[in-house]
């Protein structure tokens, strides 16, 4: 039973990943990019621009283009950027590090922001302290991850810069190995940034699921029986309120490329997100098809890890 | 003399609902504010008398060529080529709210579709509209949003398209349990073995019963639409310049955060206050849904 439903979500997996980039072959197939010509130079003759083409494997048809690229990915080689020559394997590994520093430390502190408030939400139903965390959740919650960034910028770097207490730099990366001290310091606000904004759905959605249980009669049972408050709440009540948590967690994986994507931007960290828009705007094909191959998988697999570790936690799932 | 007690609809119990619910109530005149604002952009430009592309480089820069702070002349203060801040919300609210509307309507109109066939049918056509709805959610949205628009060129109709195509999936997800549950009830059963055709089926059992929910999706969807369209604005991929969007005006004002926070704070709070708004009478319907339905 569990076999065959991790087998069918991988199948999933593998159509989404061809779907995925067959569509980018397709956007580059109704719009072609004119790297030739650039690359060539405006004095460029024809001959010249044709001969980058060729150089380029430009000349072929997009779906040859398309096959190619999936023979080689197959064998684990994403091909070469148009403008440097660099593989692209190469690009999408020196900026891994940065990415994942930020997804890693981000995710840590969304999940511990959201499910923290949202059980002290829910544990103290209608007193001023829920009514304040459901306030400010609502608030990250319709609050655009980029504007986040900025204010954050803003008020807490720029402005306790000015006032002497420079404790958040403005940006950019430094790599963990380089230092450690530093790496953490720059990582601070975007963390917040991203972790905030992911964290607000959560908080309502643990609030309600933990009222949700709480109101359940094994609940009141438990209670009767003389447990103290704080052991049904975490011990009886967090458990089963955790389920409808990690549903969504499965569907918000994919979310947070795109905050990824900001949030590298506005603090130019120098990450798969922020160089994947560089290669949008250079049209540079490879690259691009590099990454969105590369975050599609590491989606599609963070979200078959959510769903299989759901099916272990809730047996009834698997029967569907 | 018997006082005749008028049976109320459904809706009109979520309406007394919403009435007695004052944050819902304090969102919606927000948003009618708003609504306001982009419908009055013209007149704020005619008070202020300032033009809305019109860079007034002697009074609207300072001598050193930056943004000038609030005043009795610019309201808001000026942005880095000297124009009216404060009018270019206003026409900005246009944008975002005619994006937020249009995008959310198709979206909304692919997805009832999709998922009342899906569900109504069952079947291979259910089978296919499921597959595709898990395709689309799986999809980075924004790295093809991004791609999409870097090769047709920005523009307000692509930004449109692309985030309704995106955001349909979800609609359908929605509407199709709803219809799943909603099939197997005994009215629509009944329906059925009165000999009514699937269309009146629909239109008459299953649509009313989804329409409070879907209403309820739809309002919590605009804001969603609304961050998206201002998030490929900051991008540098929403309207080209220089259409006035909030989302633009804040990729402007990152060089010049430090210097001028007037141009980061206020078009950053019109776009936190509308989408807050549209979130919190959402909210406040779904509760009004909920509490009609007890």
């Amino acid at each position: 039973m569990m076999l065959s439903f991790v087998v069918r979500r991988v199948g999933l997996g593998v159509v989404v990943l061809a779907a995925a980039t067959t569509a980018v072959f397709a956007i580059f197939y109704v719009a072609p990019p004119d790297v030739a010509r650039a690359l060539a130079g405006r004095q460029a003759t024809p001959e010249t621009v044709a001969l980058v083409e060729k150089r380029l494997g430009l000349d072929r048809p997009i779906w040859q283009q398309y096959l190619s690229f999936v023979w080689h990915a197959l064998h684990g080689d994403l091909g070469y950027d148009y403008y440097h020559q660099v593989p692209v394997g190469t690009i999408v590994l020196e900026a891994l590090p940065a990415t994942l520093s930020l997804v890693v430390g981000a995710s840590i502190l969304w999940l511990l922001i959201g499910v923290v408030s949202g059980v002290v939400s829910a544990a103290r139903h209608r007193t001023v302290t829920d009514r304040l965390l459901t306030g400010l959740a609502l608030v990250f919650y319709s609050m655009p991850t980029f504007l986040l960034g900025l204010l954050l910028l803003f008020f807490l770097s720029y402005r306790l810069s000015v006032a002497g207490i420079p404790i958040f730099p403005a940006g950019s990366y430094v790599p963990l190995t380089e230092d450690p001290a530093n790496w953490l310091r720059h990582l601070l606000l975007p963390w917040l940034t991203l972790a905030l904004v992911l964290a607000a759905p959560y908080t309502r959605l643990t609030r309600a699921a933990m009222l949700d249980v709480m109101g359940q009669d094994y609940i009141r049972t438990a209670r009767s029986k003389g447990l103290r408050k704080r052991h049904v709440v975490y011990r009886h009540a967090l458990r089963n309120a955790l389920n409808p948590v990690t549903t969504q967690l499965g569907i918000d994986v994919g979310q947070l490329i795109g905050g990824v994507v900001v949030t590298e931007t506005v603090f130019s960290i120098d990450g798969l997100g922020k160089t994947a828009i560089d290669a949008i705007v250079q049209q540079d094909l490879p690259v691009i098809a590099g990454i969105v191959l590369f975050a599609s998988t590491a989606v599609i697999a963070a979200n078959i890890l959510v769903d299989v570790a759901y099916a272990f936690l809730d047996p009834r799932v698997r029967l569907h | 003399m018997r006082e005749c007690v008028e049976p109320s609809g459904p809706w009109r119990m979520v309406w007394k609902q919403l009435r007695r619910d004052w944050v819902a109530v304090g969102a919606a005149v927000v948003i009618l504010a708003i609504v306001g604002l982009a419908v009055c952009a013209p007149l704020v430009a005619q008070v202020t008398r300032h033009g809305v592309d019109t860079q007034y480089r002697t009074t609207g820069l300072t001598a050193d060529g930056l943004p000038r702070p609030p005043s009795r002349e610019f309201w808001l203060g000026t942005d880095d080529l000297g124009r009216d801040v404060l009018v270019r919300i206003a026409y900005g609210a246009r944008t975002s709210l005619l994006v937020g509307v249009a995008a959310t309507g198709m979206a909304v109109a692919i997805g009832l579709v999709a998922g009342l066939v899906a569900g109504y049918f069952g079947g291979a056509v259910d089978t296919v509209v499921a597959r595709l709805v898990d395709l689309v959610l799986s999809l980075p949205f924004l790295l093809f949003a991004i791609a999409l628009v870097s090769v047709t060129g920005p523009g307000l109709a692509i930004v449109i398209v692309v985030i309704g195509a995106f955001s349909w999936a979800s609609v359908a997800r929605i509407v199709r349990g709803l219809v799943l549950s909603i099939r197997e009830r005994e009215y629509v059963e009944a329906a059925r073995a009165l000999g009514a055709s699937s269309w009146r089926i629909l239109r008459v059992a299953v649509l009313p019963n989804i329409a409070g929910p879907v209403l309820v999706y739809t309002t919590l969807l605009i804001p969603t639409v609304i961050v998206a369209e201002a998030t490929l604005s900051f991008l540098g991929l929403g309207a080209p310049p220089p259409t006035p969007t909030w989302g633009a005006m804040l990729n402007e004002a990152v060089h010049y955060y430090q210097v001028a926070w007037w141009y980061v704070v206020f078009p950053g709070a019109a776009l936190l206050v509308t989408t807050l708004a549209f979130n919190l009478l959402g909210d406040g319907i779904r509760d009004a849904v909920a509490g009609a339905d007890r």
